[in-house]
């Protein structure tokens, strides 16, 4: 509320016209930011002001606003999401920050996600990952009864924390290696530990991994800077199922 | 004119298989002959865009995210209903119906709300299939919990992230159809425009988002699966990128909006901390299971830190006012009780808009680590947002808006009055009435996406021949040039004021003037404001840069403009509407604080017709009849 003091703060944001503009970084005063401010609401303070002295705004991708939609993607301080504890950057308040505080601000640096503008990057080799065979080929209608299939508690719970995985990136973007294990790992293990993925899981492996290589991500060489980056909390041992998995698949 | 439904008669349980047969069919081979439009891709248009691909459809879908698997379904928190009875607790699909129709306060139309009900089972056994990890017990069965307005345990969930699962769920099948190559999706695109041929829905205009490129796009049949206007508010619920503009474009090409008025207000959410605020964050309804609502006895408690409020100084408002529903009373209900209080002065927090949803007991009788499991994550939300600790201290909570009951107008089929224009999910009005239940919106867009458009859409296409409109008919180069000189006069304004003042003016004369509680004046008030700011925008709105690049100020201000328009309708709706009812409450029309329904004079669906620029629009009526369900005063006390 306007009762509380506000701070100022010095931006040093990465501004890149377009995928061929090479890009360089440019340094902004956030004035009358509260502690109550997230880090997308402070920038839209920057934002305003920006347009109102005939600037072009700092471009970001952004949406729900609440955690969940995976939109957000911003390297803070050299860390993806800014590096508060499974928080995304929508979710970042501005009293973890001080007045007077210097902030950079990047966007995902990854070879496979290309930079459309400023902090936007290309993100859809993600998707092929998943069309690669993050499914079950189950049509509609014309399925069992949910019941028919008994999945107990402690695994549809692990199944479950799998799942939780927004598909942000920050995975990657920490990486050194750029890689998208992390990512495919939760996919795969999701599937691998429920009966319904047991099917097709030597091909969904395979072909995940395969996706995984041919859009240009990295490999595991276990930093663990993925699952430190995570704004799900998406643990590391899901990299080493999928790695179980592939093994697997190779015999089966 | 009345307007007909083309509900199918008869005994209402057999009404939808009946009318499955009744459909006309498309031959499997003809199938891939036919291009199918799909706007969105959030539960409904997911879920159509990937069953109408494997039914052998040609599908483009379009989504204005990066990415379709972050549609704004993703952040339902609570659950999804379904009429399984796995509890045996008496739930069963005439009760889903039943409670449907009355938490919808007698607003919607018998036969549609049947339908839900009756596909709600097949939409969990579809989940379950595709890998979705509902929540289970020990010995592996899927676990339910009770929802706002429900009296059994009807709700399946995924932690606090149903909706997320479940578009995950959609998300995959799309893109098993991606991969097959029965779906072609287009990320980062907006519809600015539906296409009409000869009055039939031909195609759409989208804006490439990233190149900034106008496209045409020709098909037999337009899905609209374009959520919900509540952003109108401004400051709501909804995700920043949620608009009316998808819905508005086709409305000014001719489709009817209905009941507009019907917009929920979701009785859980985080209070406003400041001016500068670009959203409001909803706390899942599910918290209302196990925490209780209370305001302070006495005013001069408000101050005070609520720990040190005594039991006895507490007024537990729900609880007293409705003993048999309690904290679980419908949205609608418990929103305008909140409101009540801290218009009483007993609000808690800063500007005393907040009241208090209390855990204590809950923690006391369960454990820490039982509310923990079942509400961990939301509590996480809340403490990254207030950094206050929802285990040691009640959390505070103000209504906002969430949900918007009206939308397009459609017959049984789904489609709307323009022949081949269908509108699925939340953008249509049709089964949630004038208030919609806890965990029923998720049901309702998987419903229509996976279990009602495959049937209906072949009604139609059966009897059109395909590939009839092409992308170079001279209609498409027309919508193509009005879209570019639409934005180009956004461009050249150059004034004074940005796209976010604008909104923000709206936001505040919708939720002050149009908001939880309307009057006679107060919409009368909008009606005047609303045009001048209209007026004024188109004057002095500031949109730089250029259409031919990644824009979002010239986004946001496309997006302004139609909610300068689309709020107009809004309240014109309310102010036509002398009645309370759901979600519409309008203060005149009470009885001891309860909303007073009017079934005389207001049984029946409000649609309107656009009529052209700053020209009044045309009401047409649907009367709604009861058959099943007994016209009844809506008491939850």
């Amino acid at each position: 509320m306007s009762d509380h003091k506000t701070m100022t703060l010095t931006l040093i944001v990465w501004r890149q016209k377009n995928a061929s503009d090479p890009g360089k970084f440019e340094t902004y005063t956030a004035k009358n930011i509260t502690e109550h401010h997230s880090f997308l609401e402070m920038l839209d303070c920057v934002n305003e002001d920006l347009i109102h002295t005939g600037k072009d705004p700092i471009v970001f991708d952004h949406d729900c606003r609440e955690g969940i939609c995976g939109m957000c993607s911003q390297v803070i301080n050299g860390a993806p999401h800014g590096g508060q504890d499974r928080t995304t950057v929508c979710q970042l308040h501005m009293r973890k920050f001080k007045d007077g505080d210097t902030i950079y601000i990047e966007p995902w640096r990854a070879r496979a996600f290309p930079i459309i503008r400023d902090l936007i990057v290309d993100r859809s080799a993600l998707d092929k990952i998943i069309q690669a065979g993050g499914y079950t080929s189950c049509h509609t209608g014309g399925v069992a009864d949910g019941n028919a299939i008994l999945i107990p508690k402690p695994v549809a719970d692990e199944a479950m924390d799998a799942a939780e995985c927004v598909g942000c990136g920050a995975c990657v973007a920490g990486c050194p290696n750029g890689a998208a294990m992390l990512f495919t790992g939760a996919k795969i293990s999701q599937l691998a530990l429920l009966p319904q993925g047991q099917a097709e899981a030597s091909a969904r492996v395979r072909n995940m991994s395969d996706a995984m290589t041919e859009c240009g991500f990295g490999n595991c060489t276990n930093h663990y800077e993925c699952m430190a980056a995570c704004p799900k909390g998406i643990n590391v041992k899901f990299i080493a199922r999928m790695n179980r998995e592939f093994l697997k698949a190779q015999f089966a | 004119m009345i307007l007909d439904g083309k509900c199918p008669t008869g005994p209402i349980e057999k009404t939808w298989d009946k009318h499955r047969f009744d459909l006309k069919l498309v031959n499997p081979a003809n199938k891939r002959k036919y291009n199918v439009i799909v706007v969105g891709t959030g539960l409904a248009g997911g879920a159509a865009a990937a069953s109408l691909g494997e039914l052998g459809y040609n599908v483009q879908a379009f989504c204005y995210q990066d990415s379709p698997r972050r549609a704004h379904s993703i952040a339902a928190q609570g659950g999804i209903n379904a009429a399984k009875n796995y509890p045996n607790d008496g739930d069963s699909i005439y009760r889903l119906f039943y409670d449907t129709i009355k938490g919808g306060d007698f607003r919607a139309r018998e036969a549609d709300v049947w339908r839900l009900a009756q596909v709600s089972n097949n939409i969990i056994d579809q989940c379950v299939a595709q890998g979705v990890p509902f929540a289970r017990d020990y010995a592996g069965y899927l676990d339910n919990r009770s929802f706002g307005g429900a009296q059994v345990s009807r709700t399946f969930f995924a932690r606090g992230q149903t909706g997320q699962q479940l578009l995950l769920g959609a998300y995959s099948a799309l893109s098993r159809q991606i991969k097959l190559g029965t779906v072609k999706m287009y990320e980062r695109r907006e519809m600015l425009d539906l296409v009409v041929v000869d009055g039939v829905a031909k195609g759409i205009t989208c804006r490439n988002l990233v190149s900034g490129q106008l496209e045409s796009y020709a098909a037999d049949a337009v899905c609209l699966c374009t959520g919900g206007f509540v952003n109108v508010f401004y400051l709501s619920t909804n995700a920043m990128g949620c608009s009316v503009t998808a819905n508005w474009k086709a409305h000014r090409k001719g489709a009817y909006f209905a009941n507009p008025c019907y917009t929920q207000i979701h009785p859980t959410c985080i209070p406003q901390a400041g001016d500068y605020q670009s959203k409001l964050t909803l706390m899942s309804e599910s918290l209302r299971n196990d925490g209780r609502v209370w305001v302070p006895k006495k005013k001069e408690d408000c101050g005070k830190h609520p720990n040190e409020i005594p039991e006895d100084a507490r007024d537990y408002y729900l609880e007293r006012k409705y003993p048999s529903f309690g904290n679980l009373a419908p949205r609608d209900i418990a929103s305008r009780a909140a409101k009540e209080q801290c218009d009483d002065g007993r609000g808690v927090g800063p500007g005393g808009r907040g009241v208090y949803l209390d855990f204590a007991d809950s923690i006391k009788r369960l454990g820490e680590d039982t509310i923990r499991e079942r509400y961990g994550n939301l509590f996480e939300m809340y403490e990254k947002i207030t950094d206050e600790n929802g285990y040691k201290r009640p959390m505070r909570m103000y209504p906002a808006p969430h949900y918007a009951m009206g939308g397009l107008w459609v017959d049984y089929n789904l489609m709307s009055n323009i022949p081949g224009l269908f509108v699925l999910g939340e953008a249509n009005f049709s089964v949630h009435g004038a208030n919609r239940l806890g965990a029923s919106a998720l049901m309702q867009g998987l419903a229509d996406g996976y279990f009602v458009i495959p049937y209906t859409i072949g009604g139609y296409l059966a009897t059109v021949k395909p590939g009839q409109a092409k992308a170079d008919h001279p209609e498409f180069k027309k919508c193509e040039d009005d879209v570019k000189s639409y934005n180009d006069k956004l461009l050249s304004i150059n004034g004074k004021k940005t796209v976010f003042e604008f909104m923000r003016e709206l936001g505040g004369l919708m939720w002050e003037n149009c908001g939880m509680a309307r009057t006679k004046e107060s919409l009368e008030i909008n009606l005047k404001k609303i045009p001048a700011l209209r007026e004024e925008f188109w004057k002095n709105v500031k949109v730089s840069g250029s259409g031919a690049e990644l824009n979002q100020q010239l986004e946001n201000a496309g997006r302004t403009a139609d909610f300068l328009e689309f709020g107009e309708l809004l309240c014109r709706d309310a102010l036509h509407r002398n009645e309370s009812c759901g979600g519409h409450f309008r203060v005149e029309y009470q009885d001891e604080g309860e909303a007073q329904r009017d079934d005389v004079n207001y049984c029946y669906v409000g649609a309107w017709e656009f009529k052209g620029d700053n020209k009044v629009p045309e009401l047409h009526k649907e009367p709604l009849t009861f058959e099943n369900v007994h016209l009844a005063v809506r008491s939850y006390k």
